[in-house]
């Protein structure tokens, strides 16, 4: 089995984040070298070759968003460690594990697009990986790996960490740059996009931990042996968080193309007490769900989760058994999402609150037989089609993503949900 | 009024160390509520206003802010903040009966303080720990696989014996159960109060200086 982002954590488990374990195993020599032997260029033309995609949740090709970058200066690199999807704790893994190697992947990354100050941001329940990478920051710093003129290459590198204050919508990139800012964290409307127009109003990437993490392999082994990894549109590793009601829960490190039904029996070793499978989520908690009856032998792939109308989102797999309410998981899931709009929208705003309502009128036995239509109407009006990738009149995407859960139960368990009006029994919640 | 004066000249430090890292001294309104937080014990009126005085903002300025997060927490907090992730894993785990549980030992209801001031219960949005479903926080450190009854007897623990620095690995070792991933070796920093433990803000603890 391959793997890049977690190798020095499985053979190093007790001091992979220590910068002496990070060096006695290649750390910085890479960053050392590109600063003495490659041109800014030739550090970006290796992560566009690589065909690495972004593991924020969009899956953008990193190279492709690197060119985006007009010849304005300064430019802003921002790290975006705001997990926050439901279901995924990949991050916080390679933040608290191996966080040298994040920040050797910030360095290149920022000498490649030509970037003096970059920032992470880092959700504020992740102390422990704030800590972890202030302390690695300093140490950092102490070697000359960051700072004025690094590494005597004359190129000059600061690091900010910021921490978060507990708002999901963060992780979208634009409120993250306004929350930056010193504002309510808020997105922006798009266009400008932060290449053009970011922080500060100036020429900005926005990337995620994991994508970042990569980029130090990718430099010391060559973009083409990246690209060459797994199937083609699925380059590379990818961490996944598996959660639920699987037998080992964990993050994964997986070459991508397994199906499955070998995600979950294998890897996750089955589900607890030999029950039956009744569904999961492959993508975090705004992706449509799957259920065995269709979707145990598609690869796990980018291209044949969103062929099956899903995505792969943030790697975060949320399996459910036989004994789970559907219609509580939804609400859950909608609940969630209802909480954490910003309510710049008016149709995630209401919509939300709206689907979140109908949900718990029917878990408290008081459903009407026209919550099913008035669910699905809801829906329409913040996702009008109720189509796979859906359509955005919102701001930003989360007003959409709220509506997976609804034509997800629709889709598959309508007479489970009919069952429960028709009960008129009530579920605690 | 601000009340700049009265902070602490370690605060004042940091709040200048804050204010240095960013290009715009507006960036440096989240941490300094933080700094302020830690100082003033909430992130109130009279903590804002020493913001805004920080940053050249007005206070109605630093307040759209400030009410915009969820950690910070305006009306303060109890000595321990605990707070209970109800998202969809650890929904899928029984976190609403670690919640329940949590809420009767500690007589607290969701949202509030008790009336001792020692405990402040909420229930939480995914703090990132699915794997290790149910997961808690206290004062944001963490702690993951907790029970029903671990979670009583963690709450018992807090308010038996005090603890002045909050660790997550002591607590995850006593009450917690399955991880997320493996975590290494025991940190030695905690959690002073309910602001995130962090040297920056001067909100980290060490477990060396625990008298
Ligand atoms: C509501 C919302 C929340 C998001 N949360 C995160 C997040 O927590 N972490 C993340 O990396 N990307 C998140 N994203 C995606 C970012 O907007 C952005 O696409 C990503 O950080 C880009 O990095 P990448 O190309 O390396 O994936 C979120 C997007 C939306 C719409
Ligand atoms: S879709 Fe929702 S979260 Fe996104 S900008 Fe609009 S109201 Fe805010
Ligand atoms: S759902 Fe509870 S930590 Fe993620």
């Amino acid at each position: 089995m391959t793997s890049i982002l977690t190798a020095r954590m499985n053979e190093y488990p007790r001091d992979s984040h220590e910068l002496a374990t990070y060096e006695a195993t290649g750390g910085y020599t890479i960053l050392r070298k590109a600063l003495a032997e490659m041109s800014p260029e030739a550090v970006v033309e290796e992560v566009r070759a690589s065909s690495l995609k972004g593991r924020g949740g969009a899956n953008f090709p990193t190279g492709v968003k690197w060119g985006f970058l007009p010849p304005l200066y300064p430019r802003y690199l921002v790290i975006n460690a705001d997990e926050s999807e439901p279901g995924t704790f990949k991050d916080r893994q390679l933040l608290e594990r191996d966080p040298h190697q994040l920040i050797e992947g910030i360095a290149l990354s920022a000498y490649g697009l030509e970037v003096n100050h970059a920032f992470i941001y880092v959700r504020g329940e992740y102390p422990k990986s704030a800590r972890r990478i202030e302390r690695a920051l300093a140490e950092a710093r102490g070697e000359g790996y960051l700072g004025k003129d690094i590494l005597g290459s004359g190129y000059d590198l600061e690091i900010t960490l910021h921490l978060g204050a507990g708002a999901y919508i963060c992780g979208e990139e634009t409120a993250m740059l306004n929350s930056i800012e010193g504002k309510r964290g808020e997105p922006r409307i798009k266009p400008p996009f932060p290449a053009v127009e970011g922080l500060y109003s100036k020429p900005t990437i926005v990337n995620n931990v994991e994508t970042i993490s990569n980029v130090p392999w990718i430099i010391a082994n060559g973009g083409l042996n990246y690209a060459a990894i797994g199937p083609e549109a699925s380059a590379g590793t990818r961490m996944f968080s598996l959660s639920g009601h699987v037998k080992r829960p964990g993050n994964y490190e997986i070459i991508m193309g397994m199906t499955w039904r070998d995600f979950i029996y294998d890897l996750g070793g089955g589900i607890r007490d030999e029950r039956a499978l009744k569904c999961w989520i492959p993508g975090g908690a705004s992706a449509p769900w799957f259920i065995p009856d269709l979707h145990l032998d598609v690869p796990v792939t980018i291209d044949d989760t969103a062929t099956h109308g899903s995505m792969l989102g943030s790697g975060a797999v949320i399996v459910m058994d036989e004994t789970t309410n559907v219609v509580a998981a939804a609400h859950r899931i909608v609940r969630f999402f209802s909480h954490e709009s910003c309510g710049l929208c008016t149709p995630c705003r209401e919509g939300t609150t709206w689907l979140e309502n109908v949900l718990l009128r029917i878990l408290s036995g008081q459903g009407r037989s026209i919550d099913m239509d008035l669910l699905l109407d809801i829906s329409d009006n913040i996702s009008p089609g109720l189509k796979w990738p859906p359509a955005q009149t919102t701001i930003c995407p989360l007003g959409p993503s709220s509506v997976s859960p609804i034509t997800s139960i629709m889709a598959y368990f309508r007479a489970e949900v009919e069952e429960m009006i028709a009960s008129q029994e009530a579920i605690i919640v | 009024m601000s009340r700049l004066a009265e902070w602490s000249r370690n605060a004042r430090l940091r709040a200048n160390e804050v204010l240095s890292a960013y290009p715009d001294r507006r960036s440096a309104v989240m941490p300094l509520l933080y700094i302020a937080a830690l100082e003033r014990g909430s992130v109130d009126e009279g903590a804002q206003r020493d913001v805004a005085e920080l940053t050249g903002l007005t206070a109605a300025q630093v307040q759209s802010v400030a009410s915009f997060y969820t950690m910070y927490k305006r009306h303060g907090v109890g000595e321990y903040l605990v707070s209970v992730c109800t998202s969809i894993s650890c929904f899928l785990l029984g976190a609403d009966d670690v919640l329940g549980a949590i809420i009767d030992e500690t007589s607290t209801p969701d949202g509030e303080t008790s009336e001792d001031n020692v405990f402040s219960i909420e229930h939480v949005e995914c703090i990132g720990s699915c794997g290790g479903a149910p997961a808690v926080q206290v004062n944001y450190e963490l702690v993951e696989g907790i029970t029903e009854e671990k979670a009583r007897e963690l709450c018992r623990w807090l308010y038996g014996s005090r603890p002045k620095i909050v660790l997550s690995d002591e607590m995850q070792q006593l009450f917690g159960g399955t991880c997320s991933f493996d975590w290494g070796p025991a940190e030695e920093s905690g959690a002073i109060s309910a602001v995130p433990s962090l040297e920056a803000y001067g909100s980290a603890g060490r477990e060396s200086q625990q008298p």
